[in-house]
């Protein structure tokens, strides 16, 4: 918490920064039940008078993405753009978060009694939050089911190429075969379908065994992972690379050449389960599983075996079993994750997991930051959010964000947020003087 | 028999773009341990510069300035193509690269993957997405060699390649540029020491790397004459397969894999149905890989990603 590390800043600057930090200070007690409360606050807000306020200010309709995809295309409507941004969001937010800190830091110190009902407690609200802001548009509704999806995604490479340090491009072929797996198990047992004729199941079951055709995506991709896991005993760095690489390609290839499930002109009909909630709750799983392999001792075995092979085997680490277990883990989400976006989607075809998504998905790796899981999730929503928000741009788009993430990468190497632990207690805990215990923050309060 | 001999020039011509497109991975590999994930792009841009080089020789006939004789352009085209790409090449170098060697190498592969898009992208935005014809610069003759034809095109590209490959393996054995780019692959971090400027040679090694893919695209571009923005995509993923099954180190290596993956295509497609093309021939690789885990001519070497 402590900043003693920093550097001194010149006389000058010294009380500048004071009268900075004397006006933030408020919000520096802000825990994140507060923000989160601002944020829900902000969106209901929005949610009730944002488009009359939107007509009021010249706009046609409310800014989708924060603005940005309107600013782009209309230029003349920036002034009210941010008017709007500054009404509906930032003040509601700031002035709720601020006025409630002393509430929701004794809230937090009290939850924090039962770490559980603390973590559901703020899920529901950050569910809260995104159900109202996907409500007012099928748009938004449809990037914040993305988005969440490329967390999984991200988070789940970070386990190999950030903790376990190699150089994996085996995602897209992953994620193709957890989405094959689950499309044709759905379409199989729950939907009446050209080719695989009418359902086996009744229909009515299938949005409650939904998650176990998921699973099952999952476990396939797993099971295709043995295919790079193997290699990756005796290959390692560079070779691996190509090994998965061309693991990528093969499996690309192979659902071309698999005329059941469409070849190259895809495969579709899938059945429309995969809703906000369905993603959301996948994702909260997912980062918590992953949050907890990688702080066990078997995520710190992940680190051993990256930074030093031959040494961590002398320290008894099984790195046959690490590694094995770090591919099928990974490969069991991006494989779950593949099973969400085809039935976001509803099709899916061999091209959509080629070197595109490659670069996608390492992209939100390096671009979040490397052995980090709120890195993850900070590059996966991030570059998500950020290529929706330029989709005006069209062919730019793709010129504009490479450019810039250079441009990270060349500062900022490993990433934005890079080898950071993830605590979520700590996140969720009391701020400022409440800080400490629960009886300060009962006397706070 | 004639048949198969058929295949087997078709190979070869096929195998040479590989070929001299892994070369300048190769190199980039061997020399400064990275992945230059933007190579199969800078190939694009080698044939769109040779396209636009032609054509404006050409154009310069046509206007009555100065007429050319077709080989002449064909000539000028590839060295002025050499030298452009090798520029382009460079340029990566220097924006991608260099602030990024003390870096995570894996980091580096990715600002080479992102500047590639950025190629392809700002291709497809400036040029629009329609395809390109590469304006023939030498009449087709066809040749019967014991019932196989054989068109000169052929015969240029594939003699022209070898010589090419030929001429970077003396260069990289004998002269005292290649010693440094040797020493540079054994350790990166001593060679400095010893006087050897660092970033000009892996300026170099990209300039290289760089005018070799130019001159695969712009016998690409005789040979298959319709350029688009993605066929760097297409080739440069395998024949940077090509380059690192040849293993770390070798450039004859790196080439004859090349020429290996152009058989292997080739013949899968006469075998089998053409659409199984890449699936076999990844599969191969994957095997090769399983069992040959420092390439075919590689030395085993504990490469590590340093992170």
């Amino acid at each position: 918490m402590t900043t003693a590390t920093q550097k001194q800043p010149p006389a000058s600057d010294r009380h500048r920064n004071s009268t900075i930090r004397a006006v933030l200070s408020p919000w520096r007690e802000v825990p994140f039940l507060g923000w989160l409360l601002g944020a829900l606050a902000a969106v209901m807000l929005e949610h009730s008078v944002g488009s009359s306020l939107a007509l009021t200010l010249g706009l046609r309709r409310i800014p989708v993405l924060f603005g940005f995809e309107l600013m782009l295309k209309a230029p003349q409507h920036i002034p009210g753009m941010l008017v709007y941004l500054v009404l509906v969001y930032m003040l509601p937010a700031a002035l709720v978060a601020v006025a409630t800190r002393g509430l929701t830091n004794a809230l937090a110190a009290r939850l924090l009694q039962s770490p559980a009902l603390s973590l559901a407690v703020h899920l529901v609200l950050l569910y809260g939050c995104m159900h109202f802001w996907c409500a007012l548009s099928d748009y938004r509704y449809l990037v914040a089911q993305l988005a969440l999806i490329a967390v999984m995604l991200t988070l789940s490479l970070n386990v190999i190429n950030g903790y376990m340090g190699e150089f994996s491009c085996s995602h897209p072929g992953f994620m193709a075969l957890g989405a094959y797996a689950a499309s044709v198990l759905t379409v199989l047992l729950f939907v009446e379908d050209d080719v695989f004729g009418p359902p086996l199941l009744p229909p009515t079951l299938g949005p409650f065994l939904f998650p176990l055709a998921l699973v099952a995506g999952g476990l396939v991709a797993s099971l295709g992972a043995l295919a790079v896991a193997i290699p990756s005993f005796r290959a390692r760095g560079d070779y691996l690379g190509v090994i998965t690489l061309a693991f990528t390609f093969v499996v690309k290839s192979l659902f071309e050449n698999l005329e059941i499930v469409g070849g190259p002109r895809g495969f579709m009909n899938q059945p429309n389960w995969a809703g906000l909630p369905t993603v959301f709750v996948w994702a909260v799983v997912c980062v918590a599983v992953i949050n907890n392999f990688v702080r066990s001792t078997f995520g710190k075995a992940l680190n051993a075996v990256r930074d030093g092979e031959t040494a961590a085997e002398a320290m008894t680490i099984n790195t046959r079993r690490t590694k094995t277990v770090a591919f099928l883990s990974a490969a069991f989400w991006a494989g779950v994750a593949g099973g969400l976006f085809a039935h976001v989607v509803g099709y899916i075809n061999p091209a959509t997991f080629g070197a595109q998504k490659l670069a996608e998905v390492l992209a939100m790796v390096y671009f979040g930051g490397l052995n980090s899981v709120i890195g993850s999730i900070a590059g996966g929503l991030g570059l998500t959010l950020f290529s929706e928000m330029l989709r005006p741009l069209e062919v730019w788009k793709w010129v504009i964000i490479p450019m810039l993430l250079v441009l990270v990468m060349t500062r900022r190497p490993t990433g934005l947020i890079a080898f950071r632990e993830f605590d979520a207690l700590k996140l969720l805990g009391p701020r400022g003087r409440w800080e400490g215990g629960v009886q300060d923050g009962t006397a706070g309060g | 028999m004639t048949y198969l001999l058929q295949h087997v020039v078709n190979a070869l011509q096929w195998g040479s773009f590989y070929a001299l497109i892994a070369l300048g991975y190769s190199m980039v590999y061997s020399v400064l341990m990275l992945f230059n994930f933007a190579h199969g792009d800078i190939f694009m841009v080698g044939a769109y510069i040779g396209l636009f080089v032609s054509t404006g020789l050409l154009l310069l006939g046509t206007a009555g300035a100065v007429t050319l004789p077709n080989w002449l352009v064909l000539v000028l085209t590839i060295i002025l193509g050499m030298a452009l790409t090798a520029v382009v090449g460079m340029l990566v170098e220097r924006v991608g690269y260099r602030p990024l060697r003390k870096a995570p190498r894996a980091s580096a592969a990715l600002t080479g993957l992102m500047i590639g898009i950025t190629f392809q992208t700002l291709n497809l935005a400036l040029l629009g997405a329609k395809r390109r014809s590469f304006p023939a610069l030498i009449e087709t003759a066809t040749y019967q060699v014991a019932g196989v034809s054989i068109t000169n095109t052929k015969i240029m590209i594939v003699v022209i390649s070898l010589l090419l490959m030929l001429a970077l393996d003396q260069f990289v054995r004998r002269t005292k540029w290649g010693m440094a780019m040797r020493a540079m692959a054994v350790d990166i971090f001593v060679v400095p020491l010893m006087g050897v400027p660092i970033n000009t040679m892996a300026a170099l090694t990209f300039a290289l790397g760089s005018a070799l893919a130019a001159v695969a695209g712009i016998f690409f571009g005789q040979a298959y004459p319709v350029l688009e923005p993605y066929m760097g995509a297409l080739l440069g993923w395998k024949a940077f397969v090509a380059a690192i099954l040849g293993g770390r180190g070798s450039v004859l290596g790196a080439a004859l894999a090349g020429f290996m993956l152009g058989f292997i295509e080739i013949f899968v497609a006469v075998v089998f149905p053409s659409t199984l093309r890449d699936l076999i021939a990844y599969s191969a690789i994957l095997l090769i890989l399983t069992f040959r885990p420092y390439g075919l001519f590689g030395e085993p070497y504990s490469a590590r990603l340093r992170l």
